[in-house]
Order: structure tokens, then sequence, then C-alpha cells
């Protein structure tokens, strides 16, 4: 196969304490580490492998995002990946893009790039939406196979290992096709520092969405963003009686 | 950044006071001076306030000398090296083992970790001085012993090939020592020639046919010296004045290779700390080293091994206020969960003294660290006197702090699981090496005070005609006059941002009185000041103070005018810094001046004669059974 691409979103990095913003209209940015999304990374690893083992031919990778959005693709570049392309999209207006809003700018690179295969994260984890790579397989409608846990070549297209609740599915798929990769899938590298320095010599293309021919408009509306509530204070109850009666009081029994 | 070694700066402050400053000969009227190439002025603040003037080019604003490019580039990196550290290296293992492992030690070659200030074109991540502190950081947050193995071999190992080097030594080693897994290390240090390096016994001989050294001699703890193909070695060697005809024993520097032949190395040292690093004696015997592997000029030895050192110091800096950070983030930890008396710890007024205590050192250890850095990266030429201030201050502070977390954490921190323990042991060579902290206060305070007195020679010598002297007479006046010591005119007040500037004014009363009390000194011991080291060592007390003091309140201006997030905290550290350091100045300066401090040396004199006499303590026991 010729060509992947693989999505990478530029997220709170996830050792971060995360904290809402006074105004409860979502959470601090400014000032936070941010890094490329794990499962991401997945995805970029498992490309590169790809193109390892001559599998694939050239990696690009795609991020959707304000200006600092091209970090993560210069990470990707530094693992691996060929080239970049940077979809612009105004801070402001980015807090309301939504997966609907990624899956049809991917499906329209994914065409344009003439790629054989979409291999992205099966979630990220700010939003933890889990559904830009089902909804680009359906705007592309191309097969998918979401949880990818192992990809393997084969003669008619690719075996893929899923996972599922309580076990492993394999299943095949032709290509071209959309991949999510979950957490089992790879072990990604680390980016040397000689070769994030080779990255920024790599090619790195900055689009909009209006270039694609994409609607960014708002489908949503943050009403409220709440911390999780406080846990409440235990106590340390004398005996089972005690215990039992307690559950019976809090109506947990 | 680091090697197991000191050098002869006493030697070279003396000899360079004893030639330059107090000689006759020196004597250089004014007025001649402005027929030489015209002299560029020492832009090291540290070295004007000796002489009473202020000059804040270095200082203020506080630099900032990234473009947005090479911020981002250090930025992308610090994931990657940071998750080495996390992920690959084993600090507590490489500290049991007294060794790095070497498969820790190919991924840290293949990170790229191993050349990070060689330039691209030789396979290197060509990083300036502050995108390399800024890694520095993360190493000294994690694991100090690898520091020195990768500091002992891009910090001094073959710095000397990239400040020195010709253009072939450079294509022929940089690649190799950059990526190829070619360790470098920097000998210098012999049996008999620690802080006074120019007292170095290994001697280089020359061939008949000019076509190569025969070098012989043995160095002793030289960090990578087990490791290390490329050594930048020191030796003796006869030079022939050009225009006497005399010959004199000079030194030369090398590049040899262990390949060369007769190169051998000892066995590991046991050490304290730093254990990880390898530490070893190195023996020359019968070395040929080809004329073409001469680092810089022949008998130029010494100057290529104080620059390679001064150079290198920076880092030290940087690197111990990632290990402070450390220290803080492990004392803090504990203290926001351990309970005693019913509540918190953190609850207790002398656990939060002594957390603020510590991020106002690390704050200042900092600031420090990374106004030097940014000095040296626009190309400024005086950051000595700076950079030993960072080495001093930064060793001590670091110590401090890691002795507080552990006292923090009480019996805890005296266990090896937190590492406290570790990072202690490993700590305490920094105070000793690249320049003992003692040899660092006289480096100083002497080379301060020959700046200053050259300058009052000079004012001296042109009050002695005015007539023909007089502009030089009146720009010095106005000088002092307006932003000047003597006069207690020093106003800091315009560099900083409002809510500091009754701060700035503690810093500025210092300075008024720190060059008042070197002028007083130079009067009252002339000459004879360079054996006054309680003298001087007051006056470099005051000096390190003052340039924690200049550090944070230019640092804190800085993020208060971006409105950084942390702006409010850092004006807090650096009032606080500010309160406490301008008294200690005030105390040290009085004492350096003072009639008491005469009294005391007597006593102290005395004490100390007796004790080398009786090599002990000399005193009878409480209860006369010695």
């Amino acid at each position: 196969m010729a060509r992947v691409l693989v999505g990478v979103k530029r997220v709170i990095d996830y050792a971060v304490k995360v904290r809402v913003k006074p105004e409860k209209n979502g959470v601090v940015t400014q000032g936070v580490k941010h890094s490329m999304n794990p499962f991401d990374e997945i995805a970029v690893e498992e490309a590169v492998k790809l193109k390892e083992k001559k599998l694939a031919g050239e990696i690009v990778a795609v991020s959707v995002g304000p200006t600092q959005s091209q970090e993560v693709i210069r990470t990707a570049l530094a693992m691996g990946a060929d080239r970049g392309i940077h979809v612009e999209v105004p801070a402001a207006e980015y807090e309301l893009l939504q997966p609907v809003h990624v899956s049809k700018i991917l499906a329209k690179l994914a065409l344009e790039e003439k790629a054989d295969l979409v291999i992205l994260g099966k979630q990220a984890i700010d939003d933890d939406a889990n559904q830009t790579a089902q909804m680009t397989a359906a705007v592309l409608d191309w097969p998918q196979a979401t949880f990818c846990n192992k990809v393997e070549k084969t003669d008619a297209g690719l075996t893929i290992v899923r996972e599922i609740d309580g076990g492993l599915e394999t299943i095949k798929t032709k290509t071209p096709a959309v991949l999510s990769a979950d957490l089992r899938l790879n072990t990604p590298r680390y980016a040397t520092l000689p070769n994030i320095m080779k990255a920024k010599k790599k090619p790195l293309k900055k689009v909009t969405p209006k270039d694609l021919g994409v609607d960014t408009t708002p489908r949503i509306e943050i009403i409220s963003v709440e911390d999780p509530p406080v846990r409440q204070a235990g106590a340390v109850v004398a005996d089972v009686d005690a215990l039992v009666a307690k559950l019976k009081e809090g109506g947990h029994v | 950044m680091f090697k197991l070694n000191n050098y002869g700066t006493r030697k070279l402050v003396l000899d360079v006071c004893k030639n330059r400053l107090y000689s006759a000969s020196a004597a250089v009227a004014p007025k001649t001076k402005a027929k030489q190439e015209p002299k560029r002025e020492n832009e090291s603040f540290m070295a004007n306030i000796f002489r009473g003037s202020l000059v804040t080019k270095q200082v203020f604003p506080y630099p900032d000398v990234l473009s947005d490019e090479q911020k981002e580039t250090v930025g992308g990196m610090l994931d990657p090296f940071q998750r080495f550290f996390t992920d690959v290296n084993n600090p507590a293992r490489n500290d049991e083992n007294s060794v790095i492992d070497p498969e820790t030690l190919k991924a840290l070659w293949e990170l790229g970790g191993m050349g990070i200030q060689v330039p691209s074109e030789y396979g290197g991540l060509g990083m300036n001085n502050t995108q390399y502190a800024r890694l520095c950081q993360i190493v000294g947050a994690h694991d100090l012993g690898l520091g020195i193995t990768l500091g002992a071999h891009q910090s001094i190992g073959f710095k000397g090939i990239l400040l020195y080097g010709t253009p072939e030594q450079k294509q022929k080693y940089l690649p190799k020592v950059a990526s190829e897994e070619t360790y470098a290390a920097f000998a210098l240090t012999e049996p008999s020639s620690g802080s006074d390096a120019n007292s170095i016994r290994c001697r280089a001989v020359k061939s008949a046919d000019g076509t190569h050294f025969i070098l012989n001699g043995s160095k002793i703890w030289i960090s990578n010296g087990g490791l290390a193909n490329v050594l930048t070695v020191f030796a003796q060697t006869e030079q022939v004045d050009k225009k006497t005809g005399e010959k004199k024993d000079k030194v030369t520097a090398f590049i040899v290779e262990r390949g060369f032949g007769g190169v051998t190395s000892g066995p590991p040292e046991k050490k304290m700390g730093i254990k990880a690093s390898n530490t070893t004696e190195v023996y020359f015997e019968d070395v040929k080293i080809p004329i073409e592997n001469v680092l810089g000029e022949e008998g130029q030895g010494f100057k290529v091994a104080v620059n390679i050192l001064n150079n290198g110091r920076f880092g030290m800096g940087a690197t111990l206020s990632g290990t402070m950070k450390k220290c803080i983030e492990i004392a803090t930890n504990h203290a926001n969960n351990r309970v005693q008396f019913g509540q918190k710890i953190k609850n207790f007024g002398t656990i939060q003294d002594k957390l603020a205590q510590m991020s106002i050192l690390q704050y200042a250890t900092e600031s420090m660290a990374f106004m030097i850095s940014q000095n040296m990266d626009s190309e400024s030429q005086d950051y000595h006197l700076e950079t030993a201030i960072s080495k001093i201050y930064s060793s001590e502070c670091a110590w401090h702090v890691c002795d507080e977390a552990i006292q923090i954490l009480g019996g805890m921190g005296f266990m090896k699981e937190p590492g406290l323990e570790r990072v202690m042991r490993d700590l305490r060579i920094f105070r000793i090496f690249e320049g003992t902290n003692e040899v660092l206060r006289l480096f100083v305070a002497l080379s301060g005070i020959q700046f200053a007195g050259n300058h009052l020679k000079e004012l001296q010598r042109a009050f002695r005609n005015p007539a023909s002297n007089l502009g030089f007479i009146f720009r010095e006046a106005s000088k002092r006059a307006s932003s000047s010591v003597g006069l207690g005119g020093t106003d800091l007040s315009s560099f900083v941002v409002p809510e500091l500037k009754e701060y700035a004014k503690n810093a500025a009363v210092c300075i008024d009185l720190f060059g008042r009390t070197t002028e007083a000194v130079l009067m009252k011991y002339n000459k004879n000041i360079i054996n006054e080291q309680l003298v001087l060592n007051h006056l470099a007390n005051a000096a390190i103070d003052i340039y924690a003091m200049i550090a944070t309140l230019s640092r804190s201006s800085r993020a208060a005018q971006l409105n950084l997030p942390t702006a409010e905290h850092e004006l807090n550290l650096t009032k606080a810094l500010a309160l406490q350091a301008s008294e200690r100045v005030i105390q040290h300066l009085k004492k350096a001046s003072s009639g008491q401090l005469q009294t005391e040396k007597k006593m102290i004199t005395a004490i100390a004669t007796k004790i080398f006499d009786e090599e002990g303590v000399h005193s009878t026991g409480p209860i006369e059974l010695n």
C-alpha cells in the first residue's frame, strides 16, 4: 500500500491536573503542558511500523486545531511520518469543534491525498468522544476496524485483531479502510533528539476547513463545565453491624 | 558540564594581580590608552559594581535570546528527553551498581543526548547554551551521576575541540563524539596539581623532525577516564621565547586518542556519590601524538583549559536548579500528606518556612543560570565572574535544599527509598570540583578588585596631571554622581516593575556600600589585599547575594510585564530574597571593613597555628582525661 494518513490531536498532557475555568465554560489551557494524544501516538507508531515493513510508502500526519497543533505534527514527523498537514481552526472556534467536523475534514484529506489507510487513535483523552474514526469511515463509506490490537497484512487486505469486551475479535478487511488504535496495539517509540531536528526540515502544509469545503459551524453550545464532585470524607465503623446499619441508612443495601 | 577536578584560579588571579594590577610597569596613562586600539568596555555587571559603576546591559531587562523557532525546537525535545530519564534510566540502580548499564548508555546515544551543542553539520543537535541549560535541568532533576557522564563528555571532554579545534580536527572528531558512541574526557588534574593547574607534571616532548610529540605522565580523577577514546590532555611542553630565545615550560593542550597506544586507565574509583559516572586514573606512556593534534596554540594550554571550564560552568547552575526543583517536589508531596499531632505538617509554620526558603533559593539559582547562559548566547565575553558566582551559589543552595528536604521527610528522608540520600551524596562533589568554592570566592573577589584597582589607578594617574586629563576626570565624575558608589546614588527603580521599586532600593543600597567597601579595603590593604582571605571572602559573599537579588528582580519584573500566571508568586520570591539577602550583604560588608575582623583574624591565626603544630585539637578534656 502506498499512503497512510494518521490523525494527531494536541491535548492537555495526561499528567496535568486539569482545572476548570472560573467562568465554568471550559478548562484552563493557558500555560498548561500539552502533548500528543496518547492513542494518536500509538496510531503514528503503527504507521511507522508499516513503513518499516515496507507495507506503507508514505505517512502523512494531520492535525486539526490552532497554530500550536503544529507541535504534535512535528512530533509525528520526528517519530517517522514523512510530511504534515495542519488544518488551522482558530482557538475560539476550536473549542466547539466536534468529531462530526473533524471526520469530514479527515475524509476529504484522505481522498485528496489518495490515502489507502487512515489510522486514528481510538479516542482523545480530553473529550473522550471515541467517534472520529467511525464517522470518518462512514463519510468515506470505507470499512472500519476499531480498537485495533494487532494489524497484519494479508493477501486480500488486512487481518485485524480487535479489543472487545472480555476478549479479542479477529476480522479481515479490504483497503482502503479506517483503523482506530487501542492501547495495546504497540508501544510508541520516543522521538530522538536528532530526529526532532530532522523533522524541522520535513514539509508541513497549512490548509483551512474552508479550503477543504468543510463547514465547521458549531453544532453544540457549552452550557457549563463542572469539576467532578469532591470525594466525601469516610468514617471508621466499629463492627460489621454498624457497617450494615450505615449502608442501610444510606440506602445502599 | 563537570569534571572531578579544580583548576588554578587562585594561581591565575594571583599571577594576574602581581603582574598587572600592582606592578609599576603596567602604568599606562589614560591619554596614551586612547592611541591604542579602542579598549572594549567590560560588560560584566558584577565586575563593574566593584568599581562603583552600574553597567546594566547584561542584567536589565532579563535577557530573552531564544527565537520562537529555537524555543519550539528545545520545547519539543523536553518530553523525549524527560522520558529517557523516567522510562529508561534508573538512577538508584546506577548508584547501586556504580555503573550505568550498556543498554541505558546506548539509549542515551540513540536519543542524541551526547552531542547536544555540536553543530548539526557534525552530527550534533546544534543547541545554544540556553537550550542546553534547559535540557540540563532535566538531567539534574533525575540523575546527577549520569549527568557527570554526559557533562564530562560534552561540557568539558570535547568542548576544547568545539572552541579551539581546527576545521580538520572538528571534521575528524566531532562526528564521532556527537553520535558515534565515542566517549570524550578532559584530563587536567594530577596528584600534585589540583587547584593549581599550572603545576602539572605530564610532559610532551616534540620529536626532532617536529612531526609529533611524545607524551608521558599520569592524570587522576578523570571522569569517563575508563570509557573515553578521545581525551583533551594538558601537558608541559618546552617553549622558546621568540624574542629572547629563552626556554620555558608552558602547558599545551592535545587531543589524544586511546588508539595512539600507550594510553591506559586504572580501575573505577570508589566514590561518595555520582557513582554512576566512571572516574579513573589515566596513564600515558610514550604516547605518540601527531603534531596536528595540538589543540589551540602550543604553550597556550592553560588558557585553553581555563576557557573550557569557564565555558562549561554555566551548565551547573541550570542542572542544580533542576535538582532543587525535584527535591522541593518530593518534600512538598510529603508535607501535603504527612499527618502529625492531628494535622497535616504543611500547616506548621516551620515547614512552611523551610519550603518557602527552598523555593527562593531555587528561583534565584535558576534566574542566575539562565541570565548567564543567555548573556553567553548574545556573544558576551564577560561572564566569568558571574559563572563563578553561579557555580558557588548553585552548589551551596542545592546542598541546603536537599538537606532541608530530607529534614522535612524526617526518618523517611534518611531511607534510600525516596532517593534524597543519593542526591545528597551526589551533590557533595559540586562544591569541590570545577574549581572549589573557596578558590572561586577568591577568584570573584580578586578579579573584581583587580578590575576596580586598575580603574582607580587610572583615575589617580589622571589626577596627577589634571590639566591634560580633564575630559577623563569629568566623565568619571559625572558617572559617579549619577550612577555610582561613593556618593550613594545607585538607582535601580527604572529597571523593575512598580511593585518591586522598594525592594530594588535594598539592592541599590547594597551596591553602593559594596563599591565603597571595595574602595576602602583597597585603600587600606593596597596590594596586600591578596593575603586578606577573610576580607575577600566577605566581599565575595556580598557579591554573590547582590547578584542573586539582581537576577531575581530582573526575572520577576519580566514575569510581571508579560503577565505570566505565576508573576505574583515570583514577585513574592523576589521580595523575600531582597529582604533577606540585603541584610546579609550589609553584614558581610561591614565585617569586611571592620576592625573587629582583624582582631578575630589574630585569634584565628593563633588557633590555626596551634592546631597545625599539634596536628589536631589542642584542649584539655573537660574531665582532664585526654
